[in-house]
């Protein structure tokens, strides 16, 4: 057991803290829109789509770099 | 999690055979590349099913009705609204890797089997395909060096171009890898999940956790179909909308 396990351990948790904020400030956003304007809720649920994939592709190289520095150690 | 055999953990396992190195490089099949074909042969023969189907009449029947709705939903939510104008070139692609990897995912939630999509070669390839595409359907579009120029966003200062010239290269680049990692990296998340919940009875040594641990693997595993059918969206959709924007540029 080295730092580099800690390391990995704290990274992992920090992008999840991230990533959970991130999303879920993004389907918040729009589950209010879609409530607001019910007729478009199809097209702002295909946009929340994309945007929550991104945001997850983001979180996800914070996550392999976590994996590379636990698997490293 | 690839491997060379196939383990039927209380029933024995399968080897595969294998093939002798050629130039010094092991070529022989992993478990991934044989779930690949078994993928890659379940779609000839169902999608070849389908397209019998329309022989008769356009009235598709209860087989061919069920693949319509996954293909209509392909080009009329996904190709025609990112793409626009001519995008019937690009949907035989962008049906093929829906259904591939939709596919692949679905096999690997079968027991026994093994997610090919969990494998970084499989989605980077993958991915490849889509930068190819991306590429060459801009060049189509807008000509060689049009396409290369209008990478560029016009109406920047000039000395902003030595700058501006390696990010756009940069982005060009690391969208497939983005693409890539995350098919990766979301097919092994919930398979490392789910062996982690179930590890958690042989590292705690009771029997008492297996309830509350296999009740959550259970969930993880429902998360993973919609995960699987998520992805397979996700994959297809953002790689129509990297050929839109590389096929329309002006906007």
């Amino acid at each position: 057991m080295d730092l580099a396990h800690l390391a990995a351990g704290i990274g992992a948790g920090l992008t999840v803290i991230g990533g959970g904020l991130g999303i879920g400030k993004l389907a918040s956003s729009a589950m209010e829109a879609s409530g607001r304007q019910p007729e478009a809720a199809g097209a702002i649920r295909t946009s929340m789509i994309i945007a929550a994939a991104l945001i997850e592709g983001m979180s996800f190289f914070g996550l392999v770099i976590c994996i590379l520095l636990a698997l490293k150690a | 999690m690839d491997g060379k055999v196939i383990d039927f953990a209380p029933f024995g396992e399968l080897h595969i055979p294998q093939i002798p190195k050629i130039f010094g490089l092991d070529i022989t099949p992993t478990k991934h590349v044989f779930f690949m074909w078994l993928a890659a042969i379940l779609l000839i023969i169902i999608m070849t099913k389908v397209a019998k189907g329309y022989k008769h009449s356009l009235i598709p029947k209860k087989f061919s009705g069920f693949f319509e709705i996954m293909i209509v939903f392909v080009r009329d939510e996904i190709a025609k609204p990112t793409i626009g104008i001519g995008y019937e070139k690009f949907l035989p692609y962008l049906l093929t890797a829906f259904f591939f990897i939709l596919f692949g995912n679905f096999l690997g939630l079968i027991p026994y089997s093994a997610t090919f999509t969990s494998n970084i070669g499989v989605t980077a390839t993958l991915a490849a395909f889509t930068f190819i595409m991306t590429q060459f359907g801009g060049m189509r579009q807008n000509g060689v060096w049009g396409y290369c120029k209008g990478l560029v966003p016009h109406g920047i200062p000039l000395w902003l171009l030595p700058l501006m010239i390696p990010v756009e290269f940069l982005g060009l680049l690391t969208k497939p890898f983005a693409l890539a990692i995350r098919l990766f990296a979301n097919m092994v998340a919930g398979h490392t999940v789910i062996l982690a919940l179930i590890g958690l009875i042989f590292f705690m040594k009771t029997i008492f956790v297996a309830p509350v641990s296999i009740g959550f693997a259970l969930f993880i595993y429902l998360l993973e179909i919609l995960v699987a059918l998520i992805q397979a969206y996700i994959f297809t959709m953002l790689s129509s909308l990297f050929i839109g924007m590389a096929v329309h540029q002006d906007h």
